[in-house]
Parts: structure tokens; C-alpha cells; sequence
């Protein structure tokens, strides 16, 4: 693991969950023995407007904790795929919620696109706000950043004590969005 | 070991104080430093100590002074307006010679500004920042695991020295999270205040703290105390260098500036181009000497800060003897990334 260094960008509207996923992203890193910056950016609405933090994960001291230019994108809804994809480095992944976004119109030569239907995937196992999980497992498939069972297991330390009933099927979102990954997309 | 955590860092100012021995918190909410209180409120009183949101920022200053004056390891936490709002307190505490921690996660300004990032309180940090000649020490952390050592660090100086001790973040350094190693130090000594605190005279002559000095040549003598005490704070300097050996060019940067500045630095040295990085831990006292030194070796100068120009004042007075520097100065409003200092550099490498 010499060298390691992983930075992604996770934006939606707030209520999607970007800044749960951006936690587990970055406890995982954690557990993982890496060094790590996670850094929120909300709106000033709770709901409905727009969030998104940046996750930096890396085996080297971590300088910046603010990305302009990310490697990666978990974008979750329209306004973010118009705001953060022309920035992705050339060459990037982008992971896209195709359940609420249209990327018919973007340029998408710059990047390589994941499309994952995480709304109706999450639907299918009875939770439509685990859209966010769904697609973080699209994420850790596609990228093979980190092991999928650290992440499983980081759940725990993200999720509110009196949500703690919920971890079983947020970890099975995680998979599933894993297993759309495998079974659509190759890696 | 200790255990790690991922905190932000307005948590790891709460876990850092509680580490340090802080028993009293003041404190009113003002954004981005809320966290500061929220945990606080819950960790403190069932670490035995007292949480207090007060009526006003200027209440709560006055409440770190009065529990300062009874020797007790007691601080408040603000965000820039709030901040000046404290700072009559703080001088009376300086005038006083009371120890106590201020923690100010800088936020845009003037005036009320807005949520975001800002270094644009380095003058009223560095200079007292209430009225009178007087001084506080200056921290500036750029990390998680900085807010969380310098907090315990904070505590130290300010009981060493018996002087307001500021801690100064940004919206960055608050907001952001990290893994922080909670280490523990040596429990406080009970004594550490037992010359001066207010505590009832009974069986001993009576001592007196108050910052008003009519009596004649008396507070000539005063302001002469305080600068030998400033002057004996200078043992207290630090800064980070990375890469300055060989560099033709030096980068001064602080908090979460200079560690964005480091990222540019590294990306410019793996490009082949020679600079380096100094980043004070400590405001004030300032490193000069340290720039000084790296002046009289015939090296250049860049500032940056996330203001319109603060700290390179500072610079220029570091290095006036050899060169100057040039600044550049990113504008609250919005974050800066370590790209946005790359062409700043390369041009002031030229």
C-alpha cells in the first residue's frame, strides 16, 4: 500500500446522506491505518438545499484538505453533475446516481462514468434513503479504494446510536451497490 | 497508546481543554465554532467541571476573568465578532496578569461577514486586540491533532506566564475532521496558582488583582513588567519548515493556510522548483528570527494568508535587512485549494 491516495468529492442535496457517506468514507480510511480530511460544505438549509463534502485519504501527510480539481465525484443529484463534474481531473471517476440524474447533457470526456440507478435500487430493499449507501458500495467496487468489509464494519461509529437497528440494511446497500457495479459496469 | 478519533476540530479544542485540566467554560453560540459549546455542555459537567452559556459575549469574558483570578483553568471560545466583543475582558486580564484560554475560530469579515473561512483577524490577535499596550500568545493550529495539543499547550503557557493565551483557527480548522491522537498530560499541579489566587485571606495578608495602576511611577512599572514578560515569552516560538535547506524561495503561510500552502509547495517540488515552507505555530511570539536567518542566506519571499495582508507586515520586518516579500492574498468568501497558490509562487519565484 506505498503511496496510496485517494480525493472525491460527494454532493447532492442536503437529506441525501452525502455527509454520512463522507464520514464512513473517512472512518474507514481511518480504520484503515491511513491518514485522512474529511471537510463539509452545506448550504444554509438543512433540507433541500445543496451539501457536499471532499474525503482525502492517504498513505502522506494530507496538505490540503480542499480539492478543486478531484479524482473522483459521488454526485447524487442534477445540480451537482453540472457544478463538479466539468472539474474532475482528467481521466477521473465519477459515480452517478442515474435515478435522479441526467447525463445525457454533460461532457463526460474527461471522466470515466459509473451510472447506478441508487434510488431504485435503495427502493428495492425497502429504503429509498439509502440511495446514499448504494452508491458509496458503487464507489469502493469501482474504485477498489478500500476493503469493502472495513467500510461495512466502519458503520457502526457514523450512525447514530438510535439508528443502530439500521446498520444491517445499510451495510446490504452498500453491497448491493457493490454488486450492481460487478454485474453492469467492467471494472 | 491512546485512543485516536476522528474529530473536527472544534471538537478537539473541547477534548484538548479537558485533557489540559480545564474545569470552567463561558461561552455564547456564534457559528462556525458551535460545536465548541455543544460539547463542551455535555463533557464538562460530567467531568465535574462548570459549563455556562452566558447572557453575552462579553458576560462570558468577564467570567473567564473572574474564575481566572481564582486560579481555576477556565477558558471561552468565539468566532470572530464575538471576539471583539470579549476583548475589553481580555485586556483587563492582560492588565491583571490572570491566565486564561480564548479559542477564536476566524470566520469572514468585517463585521459580521459571513460562515466561511478568513484569516482577517491576524492584526487584532497579534497586537492585543482590546485597548492598551498589552500582548496575548498567539497559537495557531493547522490541524485537528494541533487544535486538540495546542489547546493543552495553551493552558501551559497561560499559567507559565499568567497571560491570556489565544488559540487562533479558521472555519477550515473547525469544521474539518481528522484522526487525533488523545493524549493525556501530566495531571495539573494544585499549587500552580497558589502565589496570587484569590481565595479568602483568612490567616494571610490580603492580595489584591485589579488592572488599574494610579499610584505615581506605578503603572510605568506596570507596562515595563509587562514587555520583560513579553520579551521572556519569545522562548515560547515555533514554526514548521519543510523543504526551506536548498529553496530559493520561502513560503510564510499559517493554520490551515499553511497547510494548503505545504500541498502547493510539495506539487512545485516535484515539478523541480526549489522552495520551501515556514509556518508559525506561533503568532506571538513570531519567528523572525527563524525568517531572518533564511534572509541573510539570500533566499526570496512569498506571504500567503486569506486575507488582503496582515502577517506580511511581519515578514517584511523579519527580513527588512536582506529583502522583502511579496504577497499574495486569497479573499474570504470562498476556500482556497493548493492550486489556487501555484502560479502566486511560481511568480514570485521568477
Amino acid at each position: 500500500m506505498s503511496n496510496k491516495y485517494i480525493d472525491v468529492i460527494i454532493a447532492g442535496f442536503g437529506g441525501q446522506g452525502v455527509m454520512l457517506i463522507g464520514n464512513l468514507l473517512a472512518y474507514s480510511g481511518m480504520e484503515s491505518g491511513l491518514n485522512v480530511t474529511y471537510m463539509p460544505e452545506y448550504g444554509p438549509e438543512m433540507r433541500g438545499g445543496t451539501a457536499n463534502c471532499t474525503v482525502v485519504v492517504a498513505s502522506e501527510e494530507i496538505g490540503s484538505p480542499i480539492i478543486k480539481t478531484p479524482k473522483s465525484l459521488i454526485i447524487m443529484n442534477q445540480p451537482s453533475l453540472d457544478k463538479f463534474l466539468p472539474r474532475i481531473e482528467q481521466g477521473g471517476l465519477a459515480v452517478v446516481n442515474s435515478s435522479l440524474v441526467d447525463c445525457s447533457g454533460a461532457d463526460v470526456r474527461n471522466a470515466r462514468i459509473v451510472q447506478v440507478p441508487a434510488n431504485e435500487i435503495a427502493d428495492q430493499l425497502g429504503n429509498a434513503k439509502m440511495a446514499n449507501m448504494v452508491a458509496l458500495g458503487a464507489y469502493i467496487e469501482s474504485t477498489g479504494a478500500l476493503s469493502m468489509e472495513v467500510v461495512s464494519r466502519a458503520l457502526k461509529n457514523v450512525i447514530a446510536p438510535h439508528y443502530a437497528h439500521l446498520i444491517p440494511k445499510n451495510a446490504a446497500a452498500l453491497e448491493a451497490g457493490a454488486e450492481y457495479v460487478r454485474k453492469n459496469m467492467q471494472v | 497508546m491512546s485512543e485516536i478519533k476522528l474529530l473536527t476540530g472544534n471538537e478537539a479544542v473541547v477534548h484538548g481543554a479537558l485533557a489540559a485540566g480545564c474545569r470552567c467554560y463561558f461561552g455564547y453560540p456564534i457559528t462556525p465554532q458551535n460545536a465548541i459549546p455543544e460539547l463542551m455542555s455535555q463533557l464538562l459537567p460530567a467531568a465535574g467541571g462548570q459549563f455556562v452559556q452566558a447572557e453575552s459575549e462579553v458576560a462570558s469574558a468577564n467570567m473567564l476573568l473572574g474564575a481566572a483570578a481564582t486560579g481555576t483553568r477556565a477558558m471561552t471560545s468565539s468566532s470572530s465578532p464575538g471576539i471583539s466583543l470579549k476583548q475589553e475582558a481580555i485586556s483587563y486580564m492582560a492588565a491583571s496578569h490572570l491566565p486564561g484560554v480564548i479559542v477564536n475560530m476566524n470566520r469572514g469579515g468585517p463585521g459580521l461577514g459571513d460562515i466561511g473561512s478568513s484569516q482577517g483577524d491576524y492584526f487584532q490577535s497579534t497586537r492585543g486586540g482590546g485597548h492598551g499596550d498589552y500582548r496575548t500568545l498567539v497559537l495557531a493550529p493547522a490541524s485537528c491533532q494541533e487544535a486538540y495539543d495546542m489547546m493543552i499547550q495553551a493552558f501551559d503557557l497561560a499559567f507559565k506566564y499568567r497571560n491570556p493565551v489565544l488559540v487562533l483557527g479558521d472555519a477550515i480548522v473547525a469544521q474539518m475532521k481528522e484522526p487525533v491522537k488523545m493524549w493525556k498530560p501530566e495531571p495539573v499541579s494544585s499549587d500552580e496558582a497558589a502565589e496570587w489566587r484569590l481565595e479568602g485571606a483568612a490567616g494571610r495578608e490580603s492580595r489584591v488583582i485589579m488592572s488599574l495602576y494610579l499610584a505615581e511611577g506605578a503603572l510605568a512599572q506596570q507596562n515595563r513588567n509587562l514587555v520583560a514578560k513579553y520579551e521572556a515569552m519569545r522562548a515560547e516560538v515555533g514554526a514548521e519548515t519543510y523543504e526551506t535547506a536548498d529553496a530559493d524561495l520561502i513560503v510564510v503561510a499559517y493554520g490551515s493556510i499553511g497547510r494548503i500552502a505545504k500541498s502547493s509547495v510539495r506539487r512545485l517540488r516535484e515539478q523541480g522548483h526549489k522552495v520551501g515552507l515556514v509556518r508559525p505555530l506561533t503568532l506571538y511570539p513570531y519567528p523572525d528570527k527563524m525568517l531572518e536567518n533564511l534572509a541573510a542566506q539570500g533566499k526570496k519571499f512569498i506571504t500567503i494568508e486569506h486575507n488582503t495582508g496582515q502577517m506580511v507586515e511581519d515578514v517584511r520586518l523579519a527580513v527588512r535587512r536582506y529583502t522583502d516579500s511579496s504577497f499574495f492574498g486569497y479573499m474570504p468568501g470562498n476556500m482556497p485549494a493548493s492550486e489556487d497558490f501555484m502560479e502566486p509562487i511560481l511568480k514570485a519565484l521568477e
